[in-house]
């Protein structure tokens, strides 16, 4: 049975089978339930978004824990787990307050299996929110995935659609090393896609084509696909044929598919929301003048914010995150281009 | 009661002017004309303005995200505030932080902050530059119930110890972090009894009380002021709004919210103690009131009209120089 | 409409607290509202009289939209309709629809998925392995014009339940029966591909007066041999690349295949079961790479209905020779599925058979 369903109703879906199946996965975070100690009602919230709600209902409070604001100790309790026996899937609230927690992702839930010679296994889920789109501010609005990207060790998943939200979050919960799963704010509600009811996992690592083309090659992540694949119809009109990839995961990164796909088009824009120095583009810009220089007729081009903090004023954040139109100004320039 | 006249009238005015200011500002947000989140500081005016009127322009204070209140008490621009909410030119940042981010380093404010914990160690800096200048300022760090369990908040009580810090710890227990009630959350049974652990005294405070924060506050800030290291002051004190604007606060008993608004609104006690006591006329109070709502009003007016910030600003100020 | 935290793009009325003509004081609860993530109330923040209520409980409105009008009774009538006129409404989003029913039939223990189509006498079709109600997608619309067309996912496939005991033959048609029965069929045209022609038999013979003909395109039964390398193929792609080279030896013109096509069958093998099924099946079927004998033939040769036989002339999975006996019709430029590779001739040649075993 597949159904349209939202993201959120996509990975709350995800979250439900998984629990069910195996229970050694339990979940914690601030207010994932909500309502702690609090007269009122329990399950107040489920999430700062209500993605979480209900699973404390059906799973109870040994496997639903709802924390203090205490990301380092939480956090690090989960990679604990996750090395004891236990599958848990831990929310960083927004990707934003990753500085009060860095440490156990960065040196140790990463490093584990590589320092301790292959004695142990990390099965843990990070979910955080990320994004801009919503005014939210410099401190709440951020991408920052390449930060995690960067360290060995750690695998990093990023869904643009609801379809693969669910199938990328039941794999990750079934992958033994731990994984980073990037949930964008601005799509839980405004993407939505056919989902079937039953679990199913979208392989880690597997990039996916989203629209084949022969002109250029778009590789986009996260809300950006949406961006591509409009700008795409766009082109359509004026003659240039787009191929879109989402790489869906950035870590491990399926090569093979964005080479395949330069090297026939001979053309790449890279579209992301991350900050561009040192970031996504850039290492997909330096793959493909590593392994496919011959085939490039135009240099690799990037859409992405300039590199500022992200302002509050809508107007402001609006112009600082790529658009359809900048997109379609790349790829123009790019297809045009002439030595 | 030794205050005089001036200061009272300036405390209830100060409380006045940010219950008007959340009160209007929870009204726009719900039509839609300010974006991103708000959080809301009604009902814990006596706190801030407890605490920030021992303080000059030259001390410090670290505040949080629900910080409208802390910026109003020490001294920030109520129209330069509103503009920056609704993310117009003129805005105190510009356009550019909005709600969380507001501040104003010319009153001493380092700013609201959407991260939890982070403007105590701030405020811990602002104590040393303090102590290395040799000047008798002071800091003054903000935090809420929740952000008293954030590591670098526990590591900042142990610091502001070990340097002896002129800092002043004002935790306002609000009751929640979000959801989650502070008597679930904070183990221990009081913030206040952390102070010891960390080799400072700490005082359990009425936060609804202005009179009970004053006296406290002024205590702890005179220790600092002396040399003689930080305070904590656990303020005890209630959120009349949700957690941010858009809560449902399905969370919270039911008549909580009337019965905070009923039995413990500050500018209630304080209007009825000074009355009673012959200090102030009502009609001295009421027309602060007004006032209040007046400037308030001007401020969403002038909001309303002012043009967006230009697109090139996107890019400035992102360095000094680069 | 309010909007009650950052991610709230609409709302629905849940229930009216006042109706128009209340006064109303600062606090009153008016309306309930739900979000995706709460109901609360929507409270007045002045006094005044409810002069208009502008939504229906259970409408969906985008933020911003006018709910209702609250004003002091001194406020004339035409004041309010000016306003109400004059306001500008937010855009609304847009809905979902469909034209094909989708059925979810109750077929003994399990649920078997159906998609149906269209009015007049009935057509049932049943896809091949690792097929789909998708197998028929330019049929069923075809037929549909002048029939009430049924495709049903096999277990194991499409949207239907996936647990088998063996995948049997007996197993599958079975399954088919109890559709029969549940959808109160008693006299329909029925056409199978492939594996769905040899189930479509075996139904059949189970209840043979419930069919008024067959239609068989390329079936499994009748021959030995089949590209056992397509089924190890299907089984073992876990990615599109995997699978095309495969897929094209489905097709005359590789050029068939998209990539959209190859998607589906990628996602439908995902799901958890699918995959133990399709392996199930083809042990059951095609055990050492052959066809295993299930006296198809025969029964074919033997009912007493209307039959036609229809394969595709370049089938490279299941030979056309196998066809030659029962004066099967060859498809020309069609590999194994001709009836989506020359969709028009073989719905022109379904159509032209069920006309006239009803004698038009």
């Amino acid at each position: 049975m597949t159904r349209i369903l939202t993201m959120r109703k996509a990975l709350s879906e995800a979250f439900f089978q998984v629990m069910e199946e195996d229970p050694s996965v339990i979940m914690m975070g601030e207010d994932i339930a909500g309502g702690q100690g609090a007269p009122g009602e329990q399950d107040a919230w489920g999430g700062d978004l209500g993605i979480t709600k209900g699973l404390i209902g059906r799973f109870g409070p040994s496997r639903v824990l709802d924390t203090p604001i205490s990301e380092t100790a939480y956090i690090g309790a989960a990679v604990g787990a996750a090395t004891a026996g236990l599958r848990p899937i831990a929310e960083l609230m927004f990707v934003d307050f990753m500085g009060v927690c860095f440490d156990q992702l960065l040196n140790q839930a990463a490093k584990f299996r590589y320092m301790f010679g292959g004695k142990t296994r990390t099965p843990l889920v990070i979910r955080t929110q990320i994004g801009a789109g919503f005014r939210a501010g410099a401190q709440h609005s951020q991408a920052l995935y390449p930060l995690f990207a960067h360290i060995p060790g750690l695998k990093c998943v990023i869904p643009s659609t609801a379809y693969d939200a669910k199938g990328l979050m039941i794999a990750s919960v079934r992958d033994d090393d731990p994984v980073v799963f990037f949930e964008h704010k601005v799509m839980y509600d405004r993407i939505s896609d056919h989902v079937p009811e039953r679990p199913y996992e979208v392989p880690l690592g597997e990039a996916n084509l989203v629209l084949e083309g022969e002109d250029v090659t778009i590789i986009a992540v996260g809300r950006m696909v949406h961006m591509a694949v409009e700008a795409a119809g766009n082109l359509a009109k004026q003659g240039i044929s787009c191929e879109v990839i989402d790489p869906r995961t950035i870590s491990p990164l399926d090569e093979d598919t964005i080479l395949d796909s330069v090297r026939s088009t001979g053309r790449c824009v890279v579209v992301d929301e991350a900050y561009p120095r040192c970031g996504f583009a850039a290492d997909i810009a330096a793959l493909i003048a590593e392994k496919a220089f011959g085939a490039l007729r135009a240099p690799v081009r990037k859409v992405t914010p300039p590199h500022t903090p992200i302002p509050f004023a809508p107007n402001l954040e609006d112009t600082w995150l790529p658009s359809p139109e900048r997109i379609i100004e790349t790829v123009s320039s790019v297809v045009g281009y002439r030595r | 009661m030794q205050l005089e006249r001036p200061t009272l009238l300036e405390a209830y005015r100060l409380m006045a002017v940010i219950r008007a200011f959340e009160e209007r500002v929870s009204a726009e947000f719900a039509k839609g004309k300010i974006p991103g989140f708000v959080h809301l500081y009604a009902g814990q005016e006596a706190c801030a303005v407890g605490v920030c009127m021992h303080l000059s322009d030259r001390d410090f204070i670290g505040s949080t995200h629900r910080g409208h209140g802390h910026c109003i008490a020490k001294g920030s621009d109520v129209t330069s505030m509103m503009l920056e909410l609704f993310g117009k030119q003129g805005g105190i940042c510009g356009g550019k932080g909005g709600s969380m981010h507001l501040a104003d380093f010319d009153k001493g404010i380092m700013g609201a902050n959407s991260i939890v914990g982070a403007a105590v160690p701030l405020a811990l800096g602002a104590a040393l530059a303090a102590k290395t200048k040799g000047t008798d300022h002071v800091a003054v760090a903000f935090c809420g119930d929740g952000g008293s369990n954030q590591g670098g908040v526990l590591e900042s009580l142990n610091l502001a110890s070990v340097w002896k810090l002129p800092v002043v710890f004002a935790f306002e227990d609000n009751g929640y972090a979000e959801t989650t009630a502070s008597a679930w959350a904070v183990a221990g049974g009081a913030i206040a009894n952390r102070a010891a652990a960390f080799g400072m005294p700490g005082e359990l405070v009425d936060g609804f009380d202005f009179f009970a924060v004053h006296e406290a506050a002024g205590r702890a800030v005179a220790r600092a002021r002396a040399g003689a290291g930080p305070t904590l002051l656990h303020l005890r004190t209630g959120r009349f709004f949700g957690h941010h604007e858009g809560d449902s606060q399905t969370y919270r008993g039911p008549g909580e919210v009337a019965e905070l608004r009923r039995n413990h609104d500050c500018l209630k006690l304080f209007h009825t103690r000074v009355t009673e006591a012959g200090l102030l006329e009502g009609s001295a109070l009421d027309e602060l009131v007004h006032q209040a709502g007046e400037l308030v009003e001007n401020a969403v007016r002038l909001a309303e009209a002012a043009p967006l910030p230009p697109h090139h600003t996107v890019h400035e100020n992102v360095y000094v120089s680069y | 409409m309010p909007r009650w935290g950052m991610a709230m793009e609409e709302g629905t009325i849940v229930a009216w607290h006042v109706g128009v003509g209340e006064k109303v004081e600062p606090g009153d609860e008016v309306v309930d509202v739900e979000s995706t993530k709460a109901t609360n109330a929507l409270e007045a923040r002045s006094s005044g009289i409810v002069r208009r209520q502008l939504a229906a409980t259970g409408s969906v409105l985008p933020v911003g939209s006018l709910l209702a009008i609250i004003a002091g009774p001194q406020i004339p009538d035409y004041e309010i309709d000016s306003f109400v006129s004059g306001f500008k409404q937010p855009a609304a989003t847009a809905g979902e629809d469909s034209t094909l029913k989708v059925e979810r039939v109750r077929a003994g223990s399990r649920h078997i998925n159906c998609l149906i189509q269209g009015e007049g006498s009935t057509v049932v079709l049943i896809h091949g392995f690792g097929g789909s109600t998708q197998s028929w997608s330019l049929t069923q619309p075809a037929l549909a014009a002048k029939h009430r067309v049924i495709a049903i996912d096999l277990p194991g496939h499409g949207d239907s339940d996936e647990t088998l005991a063996e995948g049997s033959l007996a197993e599958l048609a079975g399954a088919v029966e109890l559709v029969f029965d549940a959808l109160e069929i008693d006299a329909a045209h029925v056409i199978g591909h492939s594996l769905g022609g040899a189930v479509a038999i075996a139904a059949l013979l189970m209840n043979p007066s419930r069919s008024r003909s067959l239609a068989l395109i390329a079936p499994v039964g009748f021959g030995a041999e089949i590209d056992s390398s397509y089924i190890e193929g299907h089984l073992a792609a876990r990615r599109r690349r995997d699978l095309r080279p495969h897929v094209e030896r489905l097709f005359a013109d590789r050029g068939c295949v998209s990539e959209r096509m190859l998607e589906d069958m990628i996602r439908t093998k995902r799901i958890r079961g699918v995959e133990q099924a399709l392996r199930q099946i083809a042990h059951q079927f095609f055990p050492g790479g052959r066809q295993r004998e299930l006296g198809l033939r025969d029964a074919f040769a033997q009912l007493p209905i209307p039959r036609l036989l229809l394969w595709g002339d370049e089938d490279r999975i299941v030979p056309p020779s196998h066809g030659d006996a029962f004066g099967a019709i060859r498809i020309a430029g069609a590999g194994h599925l001709p009836q989506i590779e020359r969709a028009s001739e073989t719905n022109r040649l379904i159509l032209a058979h069920m006309a006239a075993v009803e004698g038009e």
